[in-house]
């Protein structure tokens, strides 16, 4: 490597962090956490092997949170007794951020909401979605139950700095078109393991005039393409969304002007259609037109990926005014309590219970096919979720695409996978 | 170390929610987890697999979902180690982190056939012998770092060395 070249923003995150001026792309450092994450299926794990260590106090009880979201509320009796291992923990331990029922919502849509994601820094998720907090310019990735463990012991996790490969998309969205078709049309061009091990930078002018939620839902699905990491370089946007939030300093960074980049791929956007990830993978996409005719059985709404308000809204724009078709069920899940309350002023809720939906409290419930809208032998469903491998929602030989708000939303009220402009004549 | 076993072989892209559906994600139990093991794309793998066999893959094995469960019910099945082409990130470091040995290979073993060929596996020198003709085979040995945490037994334990050393 150069010795003159500059550094991406996640070479400098980690090097702050590690305690060093700079590190390259194959370095291992052990870096201390900002925070560190686990929810109701992997902290039991963790919280087991952290007991092995015989302390009586965690790293920093402020810098732990634990959510109960996958299988709340309590799917069965296992899950509560696995959800009572959390609330134990986190009452033992004093962990200020755990968030129950009723005043908790999907982890990676809690997060950001309730200030606890900045720019610059460390964060680690027993989740493999935790990359979604880069959208902020933090370096955040999914670990084990057994790095949180680890983590919540001495508060460091140890990486392999990733190399970058940056992404630069340009042009004006069009209508009905978002965040999710631009990170469905990556995975689909790089393939489920495109960048595996690699951080991906997303750039460019359309990703400048993206909002944060749309930039959440980006950098959610970089482990899809086997990301360790997906970010957006902070800007006005991303300050203006902070503000109010985050009540503490911090210290954004950017990649340099001559930064390395292993590639540089890119994306004009101008006539892109959205786009839909077939079954069984999510790099197998294509575009909406070449998804005519498949009907559905299920319709989801919701989840880390799409949960957020900005995705009901879109929804409801849609719906308003029509009803779901008769063999299809539509569930809606609101990915917080603070959206659910924030759609149900904005009257969206009534859009959507007007339409014949199912209306949710957040809870991952059938995105990864825990339960809230589990799928039977032969059923088909189109989700605003991430993933679609085999018996994700449901029964092996069931099958999910995945979408975004606007077309699951169309789709929901034709029955079959359409472009919203089917619907919204 | 050193393992020998009748191979399983699997393809590319053999993701998390095939190696342990969610619904079993409400047990932790290693036993458990095996007795559904690629249940959703081999129903009949649990009742076929043995202590002492050798699981062979494609390129990223274990994408997906974090879920240590995965690894977990890999051992659980008493499955020696994993031999890939490439390890999806997070399953990488849970097998690591939980003890699983695991070596990423380059060379092709899908021609093994299933419940009949044996490999060796030399984890150590990171060598991989196909017994039905004696032919060997170099893996991408662990960095040192890697190796300190998988001699220590694995992370837990690696971490309790540096707690004994850190308090007075």
């Amino acid at each position: 490597m150069n010795s003159s070249s500059g550094s991406t923003m996640v070479e400098k995150i980690l090097a702050a962090k590690a305690g060093k001026d700079r590190v390259k792309p194959g370095d291992l450092v052990s870096v201390k956490v900002d925070l560190a994450l686990g929810n109701d299926i992997t902290a039991p794990v963790a919280i087991r092997e952290f007991e092995r260590f015989g302390l009586d106090r965690v790293f920093d009880p402020d810098k732990i949170v634990l959510v109960p979201d996958h299988f709340t509320p309590n799917k069965d009796i296992a899950s509560a007794e696995q959800a009572m291992v959390l609330r134990r923990f986190a009452e033992k331990y004093n962990i200020k951020h755990y968030y129950e029922v009723g005043r908790m919502g999907i982890e990676h849509a809690l997060l950001p909401e309730q200030g606890l994601v900045w720019p610059g820094a460390v964060i680690i998720g027993a989740d493999s979605h935790t990359c979604t907090y880069g959208a902020l310019g933090a370096f955040a990735t999914g670990v084990g139950s057994t790095d949180l463990a680890a983590a919540m012991a001495i508060g460091e996790a140890w990486f392999k700095v990733p190399p970058t490969i940056r992404f630069e998309y340009n042009g004006s969205l069009p209508a009905w078109v978002g965040g999710k078709d631009l990170i469905l049309l990556t995975i689909g061009r790089i393939g489920v393991d495109g960048a595996r091990y690699r951080a991906m930078e997303f750039a460019g002018t359309t990703i400048d005039r993206l909002s944060v939620d749309g930039r959440l839902t980006m950098a959610n699905m970089a482990i899809e393409a086997g990301g360790k990491c997906g970010y957006m370089q902070p800007d006005e946007t991303t300050f203006a969304y902070l503000k109010g939030r985050v009540n503490q300093p911090y210290n954004a960074m950017y990649s340099d002007d001559d930064a390395v980049y292993e590639e540089v791929l890119s994306f004009e956007v101008n006539n892109l259609e959205p786009q839909i990830a077939f079954p069984p993978s999510p790099d197998n996409v294509r575009p909406v037109s070449e998804a005519a005719g498949i009907e559905l059985q299920q319709v989801v709404i919701g989840s880390c990926t799409n949960g957020r308000i900005e995705d009901l809204r879109i929804a409801a724009s849609v719906l308003d005014g029509k009803k779901v078709h008769p063999r299809v069920r539509l569930l809606v899940i609101p990915a917080t309590q603070q959206i659910y309350r924030q759609a149900l002023e904005e009257g969206l809720l009534t859009i959507f219970i007007e339409s014949e939906a199912a209306v949710s409290t957040p809870t991952c419930g059938p995105c990864l096919g825990g339960h809230m809208g589990i799928l039977a032998s032969g059923e088909k469903a189109l989700a605003t979720t991430n993933r679609n491998f085999i018996g994700r929602m449901g029964h092996p030989e069931s099958e999910v695409y995945l979408s975004g708000p606007a077309v699951a939303a169309a789709s929901a009220v034709a029955g079959e996978i359409v472009h919203p402009k089917e619907v919204i004549k | 170390m050193i393992y020998e076993g009748k191979v399983w072989v699997f393809g590319d892209n053999v993701d998390t929610d095939a190696i342990i559906a969610a619904r079993y994600l409400s047990s932790v139990e290693p036993h458990e987890l095996a007795r559904h093991l690629m249940e959703d794309i081999k129903p009949e793998f649990p009742d076929l697999v043995k202590p002492g066999d050798i699981l062979v893959a494609g390129s990223n094995f274990g994408c997906g979902s974090s879920r240590e469960h995965a690894p977990l019910a890999i051992r659980g099945a008493g499955i020696q180690c994993v031999v890939a082409r490439s390890f999806a990130r997070i399953f990488y470091r849970n097998a690591i982190n939980i003890g699983l040995p695991i070596l990423e290979c380059p060379d092709n073993f899908s021609m093994l056939r299933s419940g009949i060929d044996k490999l060796r596996v030399n984890l150590d020198q990171g060598v991989i012998t196909d017994l039905q003709n004696g032919r060997n085979y170099q893996a991408a040995p662990f960095p040192t770092f890697m190796q300190e945490i998988i001699s220590a037994g694995g992370l837990v334990e690696y971490v309790q060395a540096r707690l004994k050393r850190e308090s007075p």
